[in-house]
């Protein structure tokens, strides 16, 4: 018999190479059939099979002792004492919600909303890290309302605050939005349950909706190849599955209860690659088999071929292993919760997935489970740096036309008029909400409601610019600011998860800028002490075969130890002193990577200012002891923008100015020298403040007073806080806020 | 003695939790009563909590108004007993005829979670003692369909009867005079939009939902 396919259009219709196709065609010592090969098509994707960045994802830093899971379950699972555990995980839905923007951002939430109850945690908080093209675009507003409508319209029926995020507009990302998702859950640790089906006999039961035609094919098609003038995107859209957040909080419900009684021995959603990919995951990390029975799927319509049962990502569906003895009671709370369940599978000892036509019928499909993932193809693809790399970093950043007023004005974005249309309140533990530094939330038994005390931050971050100019640099950089934004709510970083939204693998630039984000993460995240716990890849991130701008998204998870009070907020109060702390850069410091070159100066190339990684982990752990003494009467992270908007940011929501003794041009103005915070102290606190800096070795430096109704940068540049709050609040309900789209 | 509050759970439901917290960190007892489950379990005190009872499908609380534990309620209600709806709650009490007007959309067609000052305007009902008219109270509100509307001849007849509760000081939604809750007639049943079990913490944000609560405790 002859390794070559009898038709080859076949397997590349589904997404997979002919090198590919002769690799199965070895495990299976045999030609697959056609459900065969639709089964190894969804699972060799590169959406589940991470072929392409295995090979460098492994160098990340993933364990630490309060680390209980770590990468490659449903999420991240981190020991945060008194027997509570934290699940945790970030994912990408950027080409669904490109195509769809409503349903695309909505089974979004929904898809990462299961991986944490599958951990046997109640989702409490999500996070929505989003990025769009220019607001000047209509189609990018179109899709910018629509992911935001579908963040709120799912997030909130389905009953899990959406507590902070991002909302970023760039050239980069017209065409080919971001959509990351974060969760979080709590669990009692000792129900901590694993994706995995162990026990000959034991039966596979699917749980909630119809398995329908939506989704066939969603990570290969759709996930994993770009976008372009020939293909007709609306073709794709039946690709993009259609979200039911009220079947989904039965589901949840349903689930957590099924836990709760100890009546399944695993657990594992349904999302990319569907059935398949959760009978196969479940068998083979239980070093198991399975028999699937296609005939026993509640269907949404009559004639579904098997292949399409197989590989529907048809939304709110999960797995239970459940023990024969348990059906009953598992079937009666499903019942209670008007949740669909049928046996579909059963666990065998053989290893092989077997489909079939009922349980004594014809065999459709036979293959050793453990095939489907962990036989995929792992890729070294070919990188190598932009040709003009060298030529790149010559260009200098800092030239353009300035006007330091106006500029600052064009900076200002207030980002309520999204995080309004999310319930951020829910569950009674959000301490500080979207719109601050980072997000912080009460820490109580997820069982008995106990408060402990403590609290549990978050923070979300990205620059695609900085990564641009120097995916590694950049990357150190960006993990360093999430930090820092969880050290102004007072709290240390305890874990991170990260989604690496890049272009296309088969372009060497693209994977030299994965490789290199991988390496300056690492660095970063062992200098925090925090470890990788989760993570996702989004690539083919393309338009025409353009690129998106690199842009690694970091989520970190961080304790805040003694939480009675509530932080300092970023709120100005007056006759107060500003002080900077973090290493001041030179007067001529790169503007490379900042905001203001890239839409201002119109240069993207550049340099990064030096970064000091050890200065910023010391800046970070004095700034979370000092907010957690309250010892700062207000504190903000300088990011994106500079120093000139972090104040600015300060003063809009206070409606108090400040006075600055300097930085009255544009360089000191909006530079992004990394690892610098702003905070406010008393006048009569300032000594002893500066000596506690002094003794961590943290460089402090009073840079002015507030008070007043102007904001003044040395003795030349000043504007009234009026004109700040106007120009910021006006951006987004104006661009957005017109009602043109609806569910 | 301690006040038993039923708290009643639809599927679809999710600030029951919250309320029950809520209530027993003010000294109430308190109870999940599931929708499917006509007893009252002898309760002294009901609350229809926040959410998307039954996915808010067709129209917020037209579905809920026939969970059977709503004939009960509603019985409840005849003889006197207290019953606050909250947000969602105070939806499904219009759709169930037990309090009057109806909830609609937004005017800028919008969610909106955010923090809300309201003002009471009457206190002759179960929220009301220990506050005085023109209290200033400062409780989150989050929802799509919080727009009071009724008829001219209910709004005159619940202006007259002192059933408006509260009021919004900076209109939200929309509403028709900035009502953010009324009550029936007896003062015993009471909606309202804004979320009284948010407000019960200075570490999350306010504690003048504590007030409300404690008086439907009493």
């Amino acid at each position: 018999m002859s390794a070559a396919p009898e038709d080859a259009s076949v397997h590349r219709a589904l997404g997979l190479s002919d090198e590919e196709y002769q690799e199965i065609y070895r495990l299976l010592g045999r030609h697959p059939n056609h459900l065969e090969l639709a089964m190894y098509s969804v699972m060799w994707s590169e959406h589940c099979s991470y072929k392409s960045s295995k090979v460098h994802l492994k160098r990340l830093p993933t364990e630490a002792p309060w680390v209980l899971v770590g990468p490659g379950e449903n999420a991240g699972v981190i020991d945060v004492g008194d027997d509570i555990a934290v699940a945790i995980r970030i994912e990408s839905h950027n080409h669904p919600s490109a195509i769809e923007p409503y349903q695309g951002a909505a089974t979004g939430v929904g898809g990462i909303l299961r991986d944490i109850f599958t951990m046997g945690a109640r989702p409490i908080a999500v996070m929505d890290p989003l990025r769009f093209g220019p607001l000047d675009d209509p189609r990018s507003r179109w899709i910018a309302e629509g992911v935001i409508s579908g963040v709120s319209g799912y997030g909130n029926s389905v009953g899990v605050p959406t507590v902070g995020g991002e909302i970023v507009f760039d050239e980069t990302y017209k065409g080919n939005p971001l959509v990351n998702v974060l969760a979080m859950g709590v669990l009692p640790t000792e129900r901590l349950v694993l994706g995995k089906a162990s026990g000959v006999g034991n039966l596979a039961i699917l749980l909630g909706s119809a398995t329908g035609r939506d989704g066939i094919g969603g990570v290969s098609v759709l996930a994993s190849s770009g976008f372009d003038e020939k293909s007709n995107d609306a073709d794709k859209r039946p690709s993009v599955q259609v979200g039911d957040p009220f079947e989904e909080k039965r589901l949840l419900e349903a689930c957590l209860e099924l836990l709760e009684e100890g009546l399944v021995s695993g657990i594992q959603d349904l999302g990319g690659a569907g059935i398949t990919c959760a009978t196969s995951e479940t068998a083979s990390r239980g070093g198991a088999g399975m028999d699937v029975d296609v005939s026993a799927i509640h269907s949404r319509e009559e004639g579904m071929e098997p292949f399409e049962l197989m590989t529907s990502e048809s939304q709110e569906r999960m797995l239970a292993i459940v023990e024969p003895r348990h059906l009953e009671r598992v079937l009666h709370i499903s019942a209670q919760w008007e949740i669909t369940a049928s046996v579909i599978g059963r666990v065998t000892g053989t290893g092989q997935l077997r489909v079939l036509d009922s349980f004594d019928g014809e065999v459709l499909a036979e293959l050793p489970a453990s095939t489907l993932h962990d036989d995929a193809p792992e890729y070294k693809r070919p990188m190598s740096p932009p040709s003009d790399l060298a030529e790149r970093r010559q260009s200098d950043a800092s030239l353009g036309p300035v006007n330091c007023v106006e500029d600052l004005l064009s900076l200002l974005c207030d980002p309520s008029w999204v995080y309004s249309q999310y319930d951020h309140q829910l569950f009674l533990n959000t301490v500080v909400g979207p719109g601050n530094d980072g997000t912080l939330l009460r820490l109580r038994h997820p069982s008995t409601g106990e408060e402990t005390g403590r609290g549990l931050a978050l923070s979300t971050d990205g620059n695609h610019r900085w990564c641009y100019v120097d995916p590694r640099e950049g990357t150190k950089m960006v993990v360093a600011e999430a930090v820092m934004n969880i050290a102004c709510v007072g709290a240390h970083p305890l874990a991170v998860v990260n989604c690496l939204n890049f272009g296309n693998p088969e372009h060497p630039e693209v994977m030299w800028q994965l490789s290199e984000a991988v390496d300056g993460m690492s660095e970063a995240c062992v200098a925090f002490n925090a470890p990788v716990v989760g993570g996702n890849v989004s690539l083919y991130n393309e338009t025409n075969t353009i690129d998106i701008a690199p842009t690694p998204v970091i989520g970190v998870l961080g304790m805040h130890p003694a939480l009675s009070d509530p932080p300092p907020t970023v709120d100005l109060p007056s006759d107060s002193l500003l002080v900077l702390l973090g290493q001041e850069p030179a007067s001529n410091v790169s503007m490379g990577g900042s905001r203001w070159a890239w839409e201002i100066g119109g240069c993207k190339d550049g340099v990064l200012p030096e970064f000091d990684l050890d200065e910023a982990v010391r800046t970070a752990s004095f700034v979370a002891s000092s907010v957690q003494k309250l010892s700062l009467k207000a504190v903000h992270d300088i990011g994106e923008g500079g120093l000139a908007v972090a104040l600015a940011e300060m003063a809009i929501r206070s409606g108090i100015g400040a006075k600055l003794n300097d930085y009255d041009n544009h360089i000191s103005m909006f530079n992004e020298s990394g690892g610098r915070v702003l905070v406010v102290v008393g006048n009569n606190d300032l000594d002893d403040f500066l000596e506690a800096a002094s003794a961590e070795e943290v460089t402090a430096k009073v840079i002015g007073q507030t008070g007043g109704s102007l904001l003044e940068f040395g003795p030349t540049v000043e504007i009234s806080v009026d004109a700040l709050i106007a120009a910021s609040e006006s951006q987004l309900p104006d661009a957005l806020g017109q009602g043109t789209v609806s569910a | 003695m301690t006040r038993r509050v039923g708290v009643v759970r639809f599927p679809g439901t999710n600030c029951e939790f919250d309320t029950i917290d809520a209530i027993r960190m003010l000294g109430g007892d308190a109870e999940i009563l599931w929708h499917g489950d006509p007893s009252l379990k002898n309760v002294d005190a009901i609350v229809i909590p926040g959410g998307f009872a039954h996915g808010d499908y067709l129209r917020c609380g037209a579905i809920a108004r026939f969970s059977p534990v709503m004939g009960a309620v509603a019985s409840f209600a005849q003889e006197g007993g207290p019953i606050l709806g909250i947000c969602n709650g105070f939806q499904v009490l219009t759709e169930a005829g037990l309090l009057p007007g109806a909830l609609q959309k937004n005017v800028g067609m919008k969610f909106l979670c955010s923090m809300q000052q309201v003002e009471f305007v009457s206190t002759q009902n179960i929220l009301g003692r220990g506050s005085e008219v023109g209290d200033h109270l400062q409780i989150p509100i989050n929802h799509f369909e919080g727009n009071y509307v009724c008829s001219p001849e209910v709004l005159s007849r619940i202006e007259t009867r002192e059933q408006i509760v509260f009021r919004y000081t900076d209109n939200p939604n929309g509403s028709t005079k900035d009502i953010a809750g009324v009550c029936n007639e007896a003062g015993n049943v009471v909606g309202m939009m804004p979320h009284p079990e948010r407000a019960t913490s200075a570490l999350l944000g306010s504690s003048d939902g504590a007030s409300v609560i404690k008086s439907f405790l009493s």
